[in-house]
């Protein structure tokens, strides 16, 4: 690891120090305090009728005998809401000619997706409300549903959505321009085309939401399990038209998140207006079965990729087409067209060539939304791109690694636009390269599988760079008219007894926001990190904030905290100078004492500062008003996303008689810029590398012919345990970026990012023998199999 | 009149059990169909038990029934009655996994903290069965543990270097005893 910001043996120096999270020992003693958990005076439970149908017209509702029984409060459907909540669009005004129907809590004449909420009931006990549930009766006429993907882009299929023209959501293309040109001269050509299961984050803890509107005073409290607290504040806000400023977001203990807990979901809407229209708290848990129907999906693509390679085994050119199909909506307010977007301006990203184009089409179907998800586009464009690399390897005769070592951008070639134009300021794959040769004992390993592939055993090597986006700036969603922040605040104040605290916009759900942000507060200030208490996911406490999301907690909260606790000390040693008639200049803060900055020898506690400036500022000099107290905020203004990059690595066996794959190590060489907490980085990385390894193996909705989800549970939809998931090295090359003082970019989505690629070019690295190859993920037993010609 | 009082008798159809909660005697008024979950979760207000699937195969819902770990998501609370039932928090109070909330704090082997209750209980099952298992061992033991956030490994780590102190400790005990 290259040397940190300042050196670890200063005291209170906490930036590049695995330090173990403050706020972890409340959740591993039961004591945390989740959405799910919360109850409140009065409280209600909603349940929802969901509809059995992927596509079909509401004839009746019939709720009489639902609304006798006693223990209900409220019955509502798509009109009752209607009435108070205005509908929602989920498009985007940069990406040009996006289209999507309007969309309400519940329906009012039509459902789009099959487990789509069509009533809600309002009741003493969760229990009650669904007894009453199954007294409703709903009169549907079944309509012609779009299930699949290639189905849904063919003309003459019938409309997921009949107001609407056509099944395209949105479609759009990138190109450098010559590229046929490149293709007909090159002396390879390669071709493959991608599929990409449809999967979901199944966070453990389900969506949770507790809304408390307080008639009186028209003041409505939100308990939401989300990451984006002042996203929903916005939200609520305007769609049921409460002043802003009396609609509070609360965020507690978040029970994973990944990307599923920012969107606006129909439940959670309608939940807002049940409390409003009988004046109670109502509360609202998904079940796991209702998750698998109602988070949103994510992937579901199919993608067609074109690679030139010359002689030497130089990439030339690439020329892709990604379709992917999105549900019935565009999810709002992101979007779904986001990751697809984010597919074709990905693909291709490390490499070294300029010639590229790229088509992008966006469908609707009859099935859940898909939207953001941990990694958004990256685990799609990577698996392409490192695939197309592989195959093009083997056709020009190199290794996998010595290919990737001719192709890669240079360290030293930047900073420079990509083709598809991302602002790149410094990668460092050629480093990253390097290292993973070593971790990996890279000719080791292929010595051992040529060994072993002799005794009938078949391993395979992957490998997989990538490029991540982290940090966006407002031209990721402000310039398209969402009303979602790229900016962050905080509110850092001294305390009265000298403790620090420090309200910030960025959110928690588990990675570790909180304790990074007390590090960099701790580390600023010259402060022990006990004595400073950080507070995050609460509307009516911290200032308005983007949160957290696309990896920006660090590069972005971090920077805000550091800035804000630069301008805090600056005011702690204005008045310590007024005390000690010493210039400002002179002075520094070690370990919670005020010190000379030369001799570093202590002068005054900064307890005493506070003492004085709070209790006895008659002994100040007359005119001065201590700033104990300092809002701030930060909006990252130099590049529009801090681009991070790394290199995945991985070892795996695949039993050729069952199609079994076992996956034996797997390795990561990341550069996120500066690290604050090495540990937490670790952490992320790893569980990101999970996230994608059940992508890559595993995880996969899979829908019957009429759009019904067949494997909606936690025993049919596999996910990654702990049995099946191989240890993960992990190595670091620390590229800062300049756009900040911190100089941290994001960590989160590397992980995943190039996971699940790794997998597919390491299977595919094993069945070599077998002249076999697979492009599509999950990589089932079956699959492997199939393309074994064994099943 | 008869109807009010019939829709009331309706609403009273519960049946007392009674268990020893982390120690102490308890009593509830629980439906039949009520799970164990759910009633150690709303009617003791034992938040420390989470449910992530309510049909065994996460793990987030384990407690301790008589001393072993039980998914508190397959059991209805009236199947429970006259058992002695061990939560996170009462395992907490009682220090008994002390080393390895420690261990688990150190090497940060969680994140959201969901999962966390119920891998400590499963892994303070294994440890009291199996004193030093291998990583196999533990990756194959909590394998009804589903973890979305951490990756696992931090979480095997922990276990190992758990079982590698307590059993050290065991060693020097033996020794000081024989000494
Ligand atoms: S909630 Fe009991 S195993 Fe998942
Ligand atoms: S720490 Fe979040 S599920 Fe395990």
């Amino acid at each position: 690891m290259t040397a940190p910001l300042t050196p670890l043996d200063r005291p209170n120096s906490y930036i590049g120090r695995s330090v173990p999270r403050p706020n972890a020992k409340r959740l591993l003693a039961g004591r945390g305090r989740y959405v799910t958990d919360i109850r409140l005076p009065r409280m209600l439970h909603a349940a929802f009728l969901r509809s059995p149908h992927a596509h079909a017209r509401i004839i009746s509702i019939d709720a009489d005998a639902a609304r006798a029984l006693a223990g209900v409060h409220l019955i509502a459907t798509g009109a009752d809401l209607a009435r108070i909540c205005t509908p929602w669009t989920g498009t985007l005004d940069h990406f040009k000619g996006m289209t999507s129907e309007p969309q309400l809590p519940l329906p009012l004449d039509r459902v789009v997706w099959a487990g789509q909420a069509v009533v809600a009931v309002v009741a003493d006990s969760r229990a009650l409300a669904e007894d009453a549930l199954e007294l409703i009766s709903v009169d549907y006429e079944e309509l012609p549903a779009v299930v699949d993907l290639d189905e849904a882009r063919q003309p003459g299929t019938p409309r997921a959505n009949p107001a609407s023209q056509s099944n395209i959501c949105f479609r759009t293309q990138l190109d450098s321009g010559g590229v046929d040109e490149v293709f007909v001269a090159a002396a390879h050509v390669i071709e493959q085309q991608f599929s990409f299961g449809r999967h979901t984050p199944v966070t453990l803890e389900p969506r949770a939401i507790v809304a408390d509107y307080e008639p009186d005073s028209g003041m409505l409290t939100v308990h939401h399990a989300t990451q984006t607290p002042y996203q929903f504040q916005d939200l609520y806000s305007r769609h049921y038209n409460i002043p802003e400023a009396r609609v509070r977001v609360i965020a507690p203990d978040i029970g994973g998140s990944f990307g599923m807990k920012l969107h606006v979901y129909h439940e959670d809407m309608a939940v807002v207006g049940l409390s409003m229209m009988l004046g109670r708290p109502v509360k609202y848990v998904a079940d796991r079965i209702e998750s698998f129907v109602s988070d949103i999906h994510a992937r579901d693509h199919r993608v067609q990729a074109r690679m030139a390679i010359d002689a030497d085994g130089k990439i030339l050119a690439m020329d892709v087409h990604d379709a992917t199909a999105i549900g019935a909506f565009s999810t709002y307010p992101r979007t779904s067209v986001v990751e697809g977007n984010q597919v074709i301006r990905l693909i291709g990203a490390p490499y070294d060539f300029t010639s590229y184009r790229a088509a992008l089409e966006v469908v609707f179907q009859n099935k859940v939304q898909t939207s953001q998800y941990r990694a958004v586009g990256h685990p799609i464009a990577c698996a392409v791109t490192e695939r197309m690399v592989d195959i093009a390897a083997s056709r020009a005769g190199f290794d996998p690694l010595a290919m990737r070592d001719r192709n890669v951008i240079a360290d030293d070639a930047y900073p420079l636009v990509s083709p598809t134009g991302y602002k790149f300021e410094a990668l460092s794959h050629q480093a990253c390269l390097r290292r993973l040769r070593e971790i990996m004992d890279y000719d080791a390993l292929r010595g051992e599988q040529a060994e072993l592939r002799r005794r009938g055993v078949h391993r395979g090597i992957g490998i997989a760079t990538f490029v991540e986006i982290t940090n966006p700036s407002p031209a990721f969603y402000g310039v398209g008219g969402a009303r979602i922040s790229s900016q962050d605040g905080a509110t850092i104040s001294l305390t009265p007894t000298g403790e620090v605290r420090c309200a910030i916009s960025v959110t928690e759900q588990g990675q570790g926001t909180e304790a990074i942000i007390g590090q960099i507060v701790a580390d600023q200030l010259g402060l022990a990190q006990e004595h400073v208490k950080v507070i995050t996911g609460d509307t009516e406490v911290t200032p308005h904030g983007g949160a957290t999301w696309a990896c920006r907690g660090a590069g972005i909260g971090g920077e805000t905290a550091l800035q804000a606790a630069r301008r805090l000390k600056a005011n702690i040693l204005a008045i310590a100078a007024l005390v000690l008639q010493e210039q400002a200049a002179a002075l520094d803060i070690v370990d919670g004492q005020v010190v000379s900055a030369a001799s570093r020898q202590p002068r005054l506690d900064v307890a005493e500062i506070a003492r004085i400036a709070y209790f006895r500022s008659d002994t100040l000099p007359p005119g001065t008003q201590a700033q104990l107290t300092v809002s701030h905020h930060f909006a990252p203004q130099g590049y529009p996303f801090a681009f991070t990059n790394g290199i995945q690595g991985c070892s795996l066996e695949v039993d050729v008689d069952t199609g079994f794959v076992k996956l034996l190590k797997h390795y990561v060489v990341e550069d996120c810029g500066r690290i604050i907490n090495p540990m937490l980085v670790d952490e992320q990385l790893r569980g990101g590398v999970v996230q994608g390894l059940g992508a890559a193996l595993f995880e996969e909705c899979r829908y019957g012919e009429t759009g019904q989800l067949l494997n909606g549970s936690l025993a049919d939809y596999l996910v990654p345990m702990a049995m099946e998931m191989p240890d993960i090295v992990i190595d670091h090359v620390e590229t800062p970026t300049a756009d900040t003082i911190l100089g941290a970019k994001g960590c989160g989505e590397a992980g995943t990012a190039a996971a699940s690629a790794c997998v597919l070019n390491a299977v595919n690295d094993a069945l070599t023998p077998f002249g076999a190859s697979i492009n599509t993920i999950p990589i089932t037993p079956a699959r492997i199999l199939k393309a074994l010609n064994r099943y | 009149m008869s109807s009010i009082m019939s829709d009331l008798d309706e609403a009273d159809a519960t049946v007392r059990v009674r268990f020893v909660v982390n120690g102490r005697k308890t009593a509830c008024d629980v439906a039949p169909r009520d799970t164990l979950v759910d009633c150690l979760r709303t009617q003791l207000e034992l938040t420390g038990t989470h449910a992530g699937c309510e049909m065994g195969a996460c793990g987030a819902c384990l407690v301790q029934l008589d001393g072993r770990a039980v998914h508190a998501c397959l059991m209805f609370a009236v199947q429970a009655d006259g058992a002695r039932i061990d939560t996170i928090e009462g395992l907490s109070e009682s220090g008994v996994i002390a080393d390895l909330q420690a261990e688990f704090h150190r090497r940060n082997a969680l994140q959201c903290g969901f999962c966390t209750p119920g891998m400590l209980i499963n892994a303070h099952e294994l440890l009291s069965n199996v004193a030093r298992p291998s990583r196999e061992a533990i990756r194959d033991a909590l394998s009804g543990n589903f973890c979305r956030c951490t990756g696992y490994e931090a979480i095997v780590d922990a276990i190992a270097a758990v079982a590698e102190a307590r059993a050290a400790k065991a060693a020097q005990g033996a020794e000081g005893a024989s000494s």
